[in-house]
């Protein structure tokens, strides 16, 4: 009974946090923009400005929630909950703090694979039921971008399966209580940042959703809460990716003498404020490089990262 | 001949990607650009072009005289005004009308006016809810003061016999010959 009680408040509580933290998250973006850009962020609304979240929230929720005509009524309205729904169940492995998080898989790593896949459901489906040719290409575009990226995503991780024998997400964390594995893993955490980025969609490989882009792409025809869902969508995308980079790459709760969950929101927030800051310095290739840069770099480089990781692994532990 | 990913890895321009990073970076120690108004004002420099007024001379009464070259000069026409003469001969306008919604700040009235009366002052707060409240009277245009132009008085220059002044007495002017005077 105990143990219902902990997974439901468990359960409940992260969803609550994270759809919270999302929200907040469009705040502190527009600060740290702000602040990169040697300017201040919004500042009026609350206390430095912390009220905003909310104003904007109010403002999308008035909107007019409008169908376009001859569109795939269905289809229209079930694509922002894909991607929803995608990310906030992928946060079920997440292993957040000794105690604290949904679920321990034992393939936990192929969840949040898979997961992650799924969200590019969300991307083509809105581009094709908006009746629109520009929605179309952008969804297009934005479903091949995903697609390639997510074949060196899954392979850079396994160097890191590798190294700690499992795909537990706990037992990874377990596993890196001597050595981060940023360190002996370093390529992979390139490969798999480059990954993630372009997985949510965020600068610089933002194409499917730039404003000057195909007129903002596959989310044109989308006004009020539905535009809001693909929005939040994308941030708890990005909180996801970072709090994986952070499970896999950058040790999870571990550390000295703060408590494990301070460790865990402190290492993701950097993370995230890092994805802020690829936002405020690159600018965003044109499709074509991207792409070519995906299958003939980052492919290449992410079967080189395997194959050293699995050598030096033989060679140090050969199977007896 | 160097192969495709290698001339894409070098098209990634990695470095310089990287330093575009580190530079903007350092911009968190930088000093903000931002001019918090209305807590904080920008600076005008004093022939900034902002709201029209009608100043007086160092003597106290108005300067314009109702000549009508700043209506005739401004180029949407949003000046109206009325000449009267009050009893000693002396100009001035009987009503001065600015239509500040149409108004374009341009400064041609400023530049037009012969006696320096109009002029333009660092100031812009001006916004109104309703658009009749922007059509400013002479009561609203006139100040006590001499606006930017400390010295300038017309008529104590000009040549005409107006109240307390009679010709030959204004500044720099000679007394008028008698011509009769001269006659054998």
């Amino acid at each position: 009974m105990n143990e219902i009680l902990a997974g439901l408040l468990n359960a409940i509580g992260i969803l609550i946090a994270l759809v919270i933290l999302a929200a907040l998250l469009t705040w502190v973006e527009r600060r740290l923009l702000g602040l990169w850009q040697d300017r201040y962020g919004p500042n009026r609304a609350g206390p430095f400005g912390g009220l905003q979240a909310i104003a904007d929230m109010i403002k999308i929720l008035t909107k007019e929630d409008w169908i376009p005509p001859l569109a795939d009524k269905g289809v229209f309205v079930l694509a922002p909950m894909i991607v929803m729904i995608a990310m906030l169940t992928a946060f079920a492995v997440v292993p957040i703090a000794p105690g604290v998080g949904v679920t321990s898989l034992n393939v936990g790593l192929l969840f949040f694979l898979a997961m992650t896949s799924l969200a590019v459901y969300s991307v083509a489906l809105a581009g094709w039921s908006s009746n629109n040719k520009y929605s179309l290409m952008g969804g297009l575009r934005s479903a091949a971008q995903m697609i390639s990226y997510e074949v060196f995503m899954g392979l850079s991780l396994m160097g890191v399966v590798m190294l700690a024998g499992s795909f537990d997400l706990r037992e990874i964390v377990a596993a890196q209580a001597h050595l981060w594995y940023f360190i002996p893993q370093f390529l992979g955490l390139i490969i798999f940042t480059i990954a993630g980025v372009a997985e949510s969609h965020r600068l610089p490989f933002d194409l499917p959703e730039a404003e000057s882009e195909l007129v903002a792409g596959y989310h044109t025809e989308y006004s009020g809460m539905k535009f809001g869902m693909f929005f939040v969508g994308e941030y708890i995308a990005i909180v996801l990716i970072s709090a994986m980079i952070v499970t896999l790459f950058f040790g999870g709760w571990l550390g000295p003498w703060l408590p494990p969950l301070i460790w865990f929101l402190l290492k993701t927030f950097i993370i995230i404020a890092f994805f802020i800051l690829l936002r405020a310095a690159l600018p965003r290739p044109r499709y074509d490089q991207f792409m070519s840069f995906g299958w003939k770099v980052m492919l290449p480089l992410a079967l080189l990262n395997l194959v050293i990781t699995g050598g030096v692994l033989l060679a140090f532990n050969p199977p007896m | 001949m160097e192969s495709e990913i290698v001339s894409t890895f070098k098209g990634t321009h990695l470095l310089s990607q990287l330093k575009t990073l580190w530079t903007v970076f350092l911009h968190t120690f930088h000093r903000r650009e931002t001019v918090q108004y209305p807590e904080q004002k920008p600076y005008l420099p004093p022939r900034y072009r902002g709201r029209i007024i009608l100043s007086r001379d160092p003597d106290g009464n108005e300067r314009c005289v109702a000549c009508y070259l700043c209506a005739v000069a401004c180029p949407v026409d949003c000046i109206a005004l009325q000449k009267t003469e009050d009893e000693t001969g002396r100009w001035y306008p009987e009503f001065f009308r600015i239509n500040f919604s149409r108004c374009i700040f341009c400064g041609m009235c400023e530049e037009a006016c012969p006696t320096y009366a109009i002029q333009l002052t660092p100031d812009y707060e001006m916004s109104e809810y309703d658009r009749q409240n922007l059509v400013y009277e002479k009561e609203d245009l006139l100040i006590s003061g001499t606006g930017k132009y400390h010295d300038y008085s017309f008529y104590r220059i000009a040549g005409m016999a107006v109240g307390g002044k009679d010709k030959g007495e204004a500044e720099n002017e000679a007394p008028p010959v008698d011509i009769r005077g001269l006659m054998p």
